[in-house]
């Protein structure tokens, strides 16, 4: 059913400038991995603080704070980069299983980070409890598997 | 001889079954890329602070002293994996540009953070509350940053082949660049 989609985003224009150029994909993808890069240490500071390692003697509330705009730079930069790189390959993604594996945590993911994370991290205080604990771990799972899940569909 | 002595190395069975593995060569690979996170991770937001532009109330011994140890435990995975992807094709990647350009920019940055800890560090109980770190400490974070942008993006392109020495002709630049044996090949 969504096979057609999947093509028609293979012939959209950026599309197939991507799969065409001999650079662009490479660059797209250089510059998707320093997101990557962004988006770990950003996600890193706070979900160790929450496990009880890391930036120990800080604030949860703080580090959240202060990481969140990187988190979201990151974001931005692996969605700007992400999707013509799709593009490019659609319908190998299609019949790709990492990809969906990606497609369907990533929202979770999301969803996970700024609805239950940042509200959890604001609330918590300098030891957090087990919620707080739980959170960072299930936050570093799921990130673990989009990002893994990602490495994934070149090698599939 | 360092090129007959990676030759050798390539040649050895478990270089052979590393390169042609169906599992293991990804598997070293994803952990390598992963590692970028934790590695790379917590060295931007450590570079971030002695910037001056992020964790502005967060004194920098937070970071040195609590975050990186984390960042050293990143640095040994991706150097463990690294070293076992270089060892699956060494003769390959010692003439690839992209691969020369990252170990020179790599040892830049190792010395850059070896400057930096035998340096601005050690007076950071003076400095690590100011939300503006030392010239010297911002300089390091920002060299740092750009070191490592520099080796992301150039070990990302290691997987590509357009100057390998076997493609010829290529330009002289990256003949010379490459190490490659001149007009052979």
């Amino acid at each position: 059913m969504l096979e057609p989609f999947f093509r028609w985003c293979e012939s959209t224009l950026i599309g197939r400038a991507v799969a065409e150029s001999v650079w662009a994909f490479p660059i797209l993808e250089a510059v998707h991995l320093l997101g990557l890069c962004i988006l770990g240490g950003a996600l890193l500071v706070v979900d160790l603080r929450l496990l009880g390692a890391g930036l120990t003697g800080q604030p949860v509330a703080r580090l959240a704070r202060n990481a969140r705009r990187w988190l979201i730079t990151a974001l931005v930069i692996m969605v700007a980069t992400g999707i013509p790189l799709f593009l490019s390959e659609a319908i190998k993604a299609y019949y790709n299983t990492s990809f969906w594996v990606k497609m369907i945590t990533l929202p979770v993911a999301l969803l996970f980070t700024f609805a239950v994370r940042e509200r959890v991290s604001r609330e918590e205080g300098r030891e957090p409890g087990v919620r707080g604990k739980v959170v960072g771990a299930v936050s570093l799972a799921l990130w673990f598997t989009v990002a893994a899940a990602g490495r994934w569909i070149g090698f599939s | 001889m360092i090129e007959r002595f990676l030759g050798w190395l390539g040649e050895t069975p478990w270089s052979v079954a590393l390169l042609e593995s169906l599992y293991v060569w990804p598997l070293v690979e994803s952990t390598h890329v992963l590692a970028l996170g934790l590695f790379v991770g917590t060295t931007v937001m450590m570079d971030l602070r002695l910037v001056g532009i992020a964790f502005r109330k967060v004194p920098v011994q937070a970071f040195t002293g609590r975050l990186l140890p984390w960042t050293h435990i990143g640095f040994v995975i991706m150097a463990v994996t690294g070293l076992l992807l270089f060892y699956s094709q060494p003769l390959r990647y010692y003439h690839n540009v992209f691969f020369r350009v990252k170990v020179v920019v790599l040892i830049a940055a190792g010395i850059n953070a070896f400057i930096f800890h035998r340096g601005a560090q050690r007076q950071a109980a003076e400095w690590g509350d100011d939300v503006l770190p030392p010239r010297a400490a911002r300089a390091a974070g920002a060299v740092s940053l750009a070191a490592w942008t520099v080796v992301v993006v150039t070990g990302r392109l290691i997987a590509y082949n357009w100057f390998d020495c076997d493609l010829q002709p290529q330009p002289d630049w990256v003949n010379w660049a490459a190490g490659c044996a001149a007009g052979s090949e």
